[in-house]
């Protein structure tokens, strides 16, 4: 019975610590400017194929990595800049329609670019190498992923607890008006929470890229929709929410997606019943139920509604 | 004012759709079949049926839904299933021994009950997720669809739905077309068929926006606290506009199905939504008009006019990957952001044909 779950409950803790990347790019924005920002996920596709090309333009690995991140982070701040900045005094219907604008441009620039393939992600050496834990054998992706995750959320928890930015970010989605008028520039501290969440979304597509090998234009909107599903979960506006929703989401995902097996080998049923059809619909159905139970997630503050 | 007046710009609407209506069914008559205005015209329709229910409830409502492809596959489903011929469904249904279903009902049934299937997932959806805010909303309907179109491919309801196969062999648009005994065309009605659905479709729309229940849609999207206040019981008139615009949504759908002439619940995706709300955008929300337009125009620059930006041809639906060039589409998305950013109002804003004439200046200048 283990045997049979273990590999499915390893692959959730990996693709939860890569949802959780992306999902925290979405509370952060969400946190402070009340925005869904629908082209996050495609940001996260966007730096897959960053990597593709630079790869095959031959820059050495320790190169193309922080470079695509650093251009993820550049295309995550433009994005704010060019199309959500001029629509900050807009109502919020128009900017979310404005990020799915952004979205839909992002995902047609990429199919022009590719040609519409699927492209083969680079190989990237000791991630990529094949391990045995146990019953399982995996890529070392899967165990490098969480220990990351943790390591960066310490990392961001630190730099909003402890630093200027992150007072500021912390004011800024606390009280939009208020802090502009105790004299924070608003727009750096927004564009600051833009850069951090692209760059977490880069290094989450260098680790779910290395797992499923393969980036297409659409490869963002499954993975942006869980994640952000993830971060209403945990309560949105909440880093340490998001990332626990995150992983909760991805283990139970996988879970589904093997129950057929797990069922069969167990002996409970005797023929498949095609349950994995349902692992994408599950997350949905949880982000209902969730919403409609406990809108505030997890870990999230109960909002007050001003009249 | 005086009452002849008032009325001039519905006589002036009504002219200029009769009018619209003669000149499909005369270049329908002349033109050959395959020429791509047909397509465009077609697609156009359904298209501005979808938009103008997304815009009931987005701009009139003012409910931030993106379930619309869910309810358009619920439709179109539900008209495939109805309608599929018995002798051809052990075709269809190859691999679920001819499906369940076996029997037909008339296409006008079909699409009835399209709808009615539609609104009434809208109904169960509707008690839960409608309590909730703008962006949740949102996400929650978008989720809803995705979780449809994952029921609908699951393999165990495959007797009914075909799993997550084609759906085909029912009637599309060309049927409508009447033959003679040699199986001749004689008069062309595969686009002015369309056109009528839709057009009637959209008129009940324009109806119900005109009535009581459309006076309350708008109290509650300007204000909601307002409008409660002003005993407009805000539960059941966001139900009423979200079950009416799913109802429409599912007729769309079944038209979609007549379209496309097969039927796969994996096209139906949260991207086919956004493309119809870009649609709505770029037409004006609150604009019936607008939206119509802008479905036509929208088809047109995706299917035809702006093609010459590519240099390979290409069937169908601009999602099919494997296209070499995509220029096209760089060039379309552009133009979208360029609405969406500068100019917010879109082609109409929130007027209507009717509110072109001149003696309704003044109402709009207080509206705006």
């Amino acid at each position: 019975m283990w045997d049979t779950v273990f590999p499915y409950l390893l692959s959730g803790i990996s693709v939860g610590g890569q949802y959780a990347l992306i999902a925290i790019g979405y509370t952060m924005v969400y946190g402070i400017l009340r925005l869904i920002n629908f082209a996050h996920g495609d940001v996260f596709m966007v730096a897959g194929i960053v990597m593709v090309y630079i790869a095959a333009s031959g820059v050495p690995l320790w190169l193309s990595i922080p470079l695509v991140l650093i251009i993820t982070a550049l295309v995550g701040f433009l994005i704010e800049r060019v199309a959500y900045k001029p629509l900050r005094s807009a109502p919020r219907m128009s900017v979310m329609i404005s990020a799915i604008g952004v979205s839909y441009t992002l995902q047609n620039l990429v199919l022009y670019v590719t040609g519409g393939l699927n492209k083969q992600y680079p190989t990237i050496p000791w991630v990529s190498e094949t391990i045995v834990l146990g019953a399982a054998k995996t890529k070392l992706v899967t165990v490098v992923t969480p220990i990351l995750v943790i390591i960066l959320v310490a990392a961001l928890v630190t730099l909003i607890n402890k630093t200027k930015i992150g007072m500021a970010m912390r004011a800024v989605s606390k009280d939009f008006e208020t802090s502009q008028l105790m004299g924070i520039k608003i727009n750096s501290v927004i564009s600051a929470t833009f850069v951090i969440g692209s760059f977490l979304a880069g290094v989450g597509s260098l680790l779910y890229f290395t797992n499923y090998s393969t980036v297409i234009q659409t490869s963002g909107a499954m993975p942006g929709l869980k994640a952000f599903v993830a971060a209403v979960f945990g309560g949105i506006g909440s880093i340490p929410g998001a990332v626990i929703g995150a992983f909760l989401i991805g283990i139970m995902e996988n879970i589904i997606k093997g129950l057929d097996v797990i069922l069969f080998k167990s002996g409970v049923i005797t023929k498949p019943l095609g349950l994995a059809t349902f692992s994408d619909a599950f997350t949905f159905a949880l982000l209902i139920i969730i919403l409609v139970v406990k809108p505030t997630g997890l870990f999230g503050e109960a909002a007050t509604d001003k009249v | 004012m005086n009452k002849e007046q008032s009325k001039r710009p519905f006589i002036v609407t009504w002219v200029v759709v009769a009018l619209i209506y003669a000149a499909v069914f005369i270049s329908e008559q002349i033109l050959p079949p395959s020429s791509m205005l047909f397509t465009v015209l077609k697609k156009g329709a359904t298209y501005a049926l979808v938009a103008v229910s997304m815009n009931l409830l987005n701009g009139f409502t003012g409910i931030f839904s993106l379930g619309q492809a869910g309810f358009m596959l619920i439709g179109a489903y539900v008209y495939g299933i109805f309608t599929i011929p018995v002798a051809d469904r052990s075709q269809v249904y190859q691999y679920f021994d001819g499906g369940l279903v076996q029997f037909t009902v008339p296409v006008v049934t079909a699409m009835i009950l399209s709808g009615v299937a539609a609104a009434f997932f809208a109904f169960l959806i509707g008690l839960p997720v409608l309590r909730l805010k703008s962006d949740y909303l949102a996400i929650a309907t978008l989720g809803f669809a995705e979780i449809i179109r994952a029921i609908v491919q699951w393999n165990g309801l495959g007797p009914i739905t075909n799993g997550s196969n084609l759906l085909r062999l029912f009637p599309n648009f060309n049927d409508f077309n009447i033959r003679n005994a040699d199986g001749n065309v004689t008069v062309y009605l595969s686009t002015l068929v369309p056109f009528l659905i839709s057009g009637v479709c959209i008129f009940l729309i324009v109806l119900l926006i005109r009535s009581n229940y459309g006076r309350a849609f708008k109290a509650i999207r300007d204000d909601e606290v307002a409008a409660e206040a002003m005993g407009i019981n805000l539960a059941h008139h966001k139900q009423l506009s979200f079950c009416i615009s799913s109802f429409f949504a599912g007729v769309g759908g079944a038209m979609l199905a007549m379209y496309q002439t097969t039927v796969q619940a994996k096209s139906f995706t949260s991207a086919m939504t956004y493309e119809i709300l870009l649609i709505v955008v770029i037409g004006g929300v609150g604009s019936i008009t607008g939206s119509v337009l802008s479905s036509f125009l929208f088809v047109a620059c995706s299917e035809w006019w702006l093609r010459f930006l590519d240099e390979k041809q290409m069937i169908g639906d601009f999602e099919v990957p494997l296209l070499r060039n995509g220029f096209r589409l760089v060039v379309f998305s552009v133009i979208i952001m360029i609405v969406v950013l500068f100019f917010r109002r879109g082609i109409m804003g929130d007027r209507e044909l009717w509110d072109m004439g001149a003696d309704s200046k003044a109402e709009r200048g207080t509206k705006q």
